[in-house]
């Protein structure tokens, strides 16, 4: 290759043109070996060898061996910890669509408004949770929860909302509502500035000819505004969709998945069984047949939406 | 209001918003005066929201106040309580403790090194990459672009122990550089998209012009092309770099046996684990965290915002 490379410049003409058509073929394909590599290697293998080690009873010690067919997702399939931690990942995302989306976006209207000075401050402010290191921020949020001492409850014993302290992170009533809503005010600022973007495709001039026509300020939204942001939206829907279900950094430092497991999602419950040095062996077969459950499911549902797409860009295109 | 962000974004801010108003005093149907009370009018009913949003965002960004401030406080003055913000006594001991028995000092060593090793693999290999593929006849082109994008529309659920195996098959588990590589390889594919959109668009006369000053395909690209691409790499730099620094699980995972390798977050973790009582150390350690962080993204907030965005644009 060293070679070609000094030689490749020297002689222009008839005969070399196609030597140097095969030189800069053979260097892109040396440019593309890293990623190659890095690629089939740390991408592309996991999610093959995921469904592979799933089929096997293995502690990570030696190649697996014991082979034990579907029992590691017979076994999930049918552990009541399993469904825990599943409906627990799903009222993560149930809240992220149902609050965290339309929040954003009605906060993203405001803050899209030109009228409104400082709206970049308030934008910034907003964005700050994002850009913060999630574990980290969660124990701070955690002090400030805490029952004896944390300043929200000192706050609410104060003005008499409630008579004793709220236990938030250790009531396993409670912590789950708790991580939802803090889980919310973390991603809430991507989905701030998804919605920004969103609004910002919409041209002005639909707004002066619906003025014109005298449309008011809710028939521009719901013939204007909603209608032409459609096609983000559902893309918007699947990056909040996806993100939700990934809640491992908050869940594993505040709560480790308790109290008594009623925070557990499926991120956690998949490095409980695999990485948690109180548990007596790891079970790496039995994790990776969680993981392709939850693998699945989540394409299922992303498939779900692609038809939803189509279709809403055909509309749009209409 | 844009004095107090950083000059670019509030200069993009001004413009923005200059055009936007400039769109909105457009049509020339509209008589002129009528139009401009109109305005003026929505922008005072605009000023009652401030009603709202300056205690929202007081509420929304106190927790990051109240580390601030607690890390400045005595123990004492924290055991006291109350939700009075301003420190009655100022005191570095925190910072001096966290830095030192809380082995902040070290993490943050750690993290700098592997957001430092995620970004550089991530450049390199996508900067190649993407050259290499804005080539639109080099063959197998078309496989590689398909795959990666394919991948990218796959959930992986979790994947992380076939690359924990690797990564200790390769004999890399012993330093941050097995946990910067699994950071680092699932999320090459944007970076790779990114650079083949910038290589694709520059005209092709310009390697034939280095061409035929003698510069070969390497040279060619480290000297014109690379150099070129520099507002790419900005935004791979900086997305990934932020991506880095706050990521959690890679970390956590590689290091659960090197206590000595850990990074911020997982410093943390342990931290909180082992003393749930030190409010003030906590808070002290949390700031050596997050603050870096937040000071390059103010300063860096436009083209980080971008990268978001472009996100569901594209």
């Amino acid at each position: 290759m060293t070679t070609a490379a000094i030689t490749a410049p020297s002689k222009p003409g008839a005969p070399s043109k196609t030597r140097a058509r095969r030189q800069a073929v053979l260097w892109g394909w040396l440019f593309l070996v890293p990623l190659v590599v890095l690629f089939t290697a740390f991408s592309l293998w996991p999610i093959v060898a995921s469904w592979a080690y799933a089929f096997f009873d293995w502690d990570g010690v030696g190649p697996p061996e014991v082979f034990v067919g579907l029992d590691n997702f017979r076994e999930a399939l049918n552990s009541s910890s399993f469904w825990n931690a599943f409906w627990n990942s799903f009222l993560f995302s149930l809240g992220a669509l149902f609050i965290e989306l339309p929040a954003a976006l009605c906060l993203a209207m405001l803050l899209n408004n030109v009228l409104l000075r400082g709206r970049n401050i308030y934008r910034l402010a907003i964005f700050l949770p994002v850009v913060s290191t999630t574990a980290v921020i969660g124990l701070v949020i955690a002090v400030l929860l805490a029952p004896v001492g944390g300043v929200v409850n000192e706050v609410l014993l104060g003005i008499g909302l409630v008579d004793r302290p709220v236990n938030f992170l250790g009531d396993p009533n409670v912590a789950l509502p708790t991580l939802v809503v803090v889980d919310i005010w973390k991603g809430f600022g991507i989905t701030l500035i998804y919605w920004l973007a969103a609004l910002q495709t919409v041209p002005k001039d639909l707004y002066e000819a619906a003025k014109l026509d005298g449309a008011g300020a809710r028939q521009q939204l719901a013939n204007i505004t909603i209608p032409v942001i459609m096609p983000i939206a559902v893309v918007v829907l699947l990056l909040t969709f996806q993100r939700s279900l990934n809640t491992f950094d908050l869940v594993q430092a505040v709560t480790g998945g308790g109290p008594i497991f009623s925070t557990d999602v499926l991120p956690t419950y998949i490095y409980r069984y695999a990485f948690d040095a109180s548990i007596a062996a790891p079970r790496y077969g039995f994790a990776c047949a969680v993981g392709v459950i939850f693998g699945v499911f989540t394409l299922i549902i992303t498939l779900l939406q692609g038809p939803l797409l189509a279709g809403r860009l055909k509309r749009t295109a209409a | 209001m844009s004095a107090l962000i950083t000059p670019g974004a509030g200069a993009q801010a001004g413009a923005d918003a200059a055009a936007q108003v400039a769109g909105d005093a457009g049509p020339p149907t509209q008589p002129r005066p009528r139009a401009r009370n109109r305005v003026s009018g929505q922008a005072r009913r605009m000023r009652w929201w401030h009603l709202f949003l300056i205690p929202f965002c007081f509420i929304w960004i106190y927790p990051f106040l109240w580390m601030v401030t607690a890390a400045f406080k005595t123990p004492q003055e924290m055991l006291l309580g109350g939700i009075g913000l301003w420190p009655n006594e100022w005191t570095l001991d925190n910072f001096v403790r966290a830095w030192t028995t809380g082995r902040f000092g070290d993490y943050t060593l750690n993290t700098l090194t592997f957001a430092i090793a995620v970004v550089v693999i991530q450049v390199l290999v996508a900067s190649l990459a993407g050259y290499a593929l804005s080539e639109k006849t080099l063959p197998g082109r078309k496989i590689v672009m398909g795959v990666l994008v394919v991948a990218m529309f796959i959930p992986h659920g979790y994947t992380i122990i076939p690359v924990f195996q690797l990564v200790n098959a390769i004999g890399l588990q012993d330093g941050l550089l097995g946990a910067a590589i699994a950071q680092a390889a699932p999320g090459l594919v944007v970076p790779v998209l990114l650079y083949v959109g910038f290589f694709s668009g520059i005209p092709n006369e310009l390697s034939e012009a280095a061409r035929v000053d003698g510069a070969g395909y390497l040279r060619t690209f480290r000297s014109v092309m690379l150099p070129l691409a520099k507002p790419v790499t900005g935004t791979v730099v900086l997305m990934n770099f932020i991506g880095a620094w706050n990521s959690f699980f890679i970390p956590l995972v590689f290091t659960l046996g090197r206590p000595e390798l850990r990074t911020l977050g997982v410093g943390m973790y342990n931290f909180f684990g082992t003393d749930t009582t030190d409010w003030t150390g906590l808070a002290a350690g949390a700031s050596i965290a997050i603050i870096p962080i937040v000071i390059v993204f103010l300063f860096l907030q436009r083209s980080f915002v971008e990268g978001i965005a472009g996100a569901v644009k594209s």
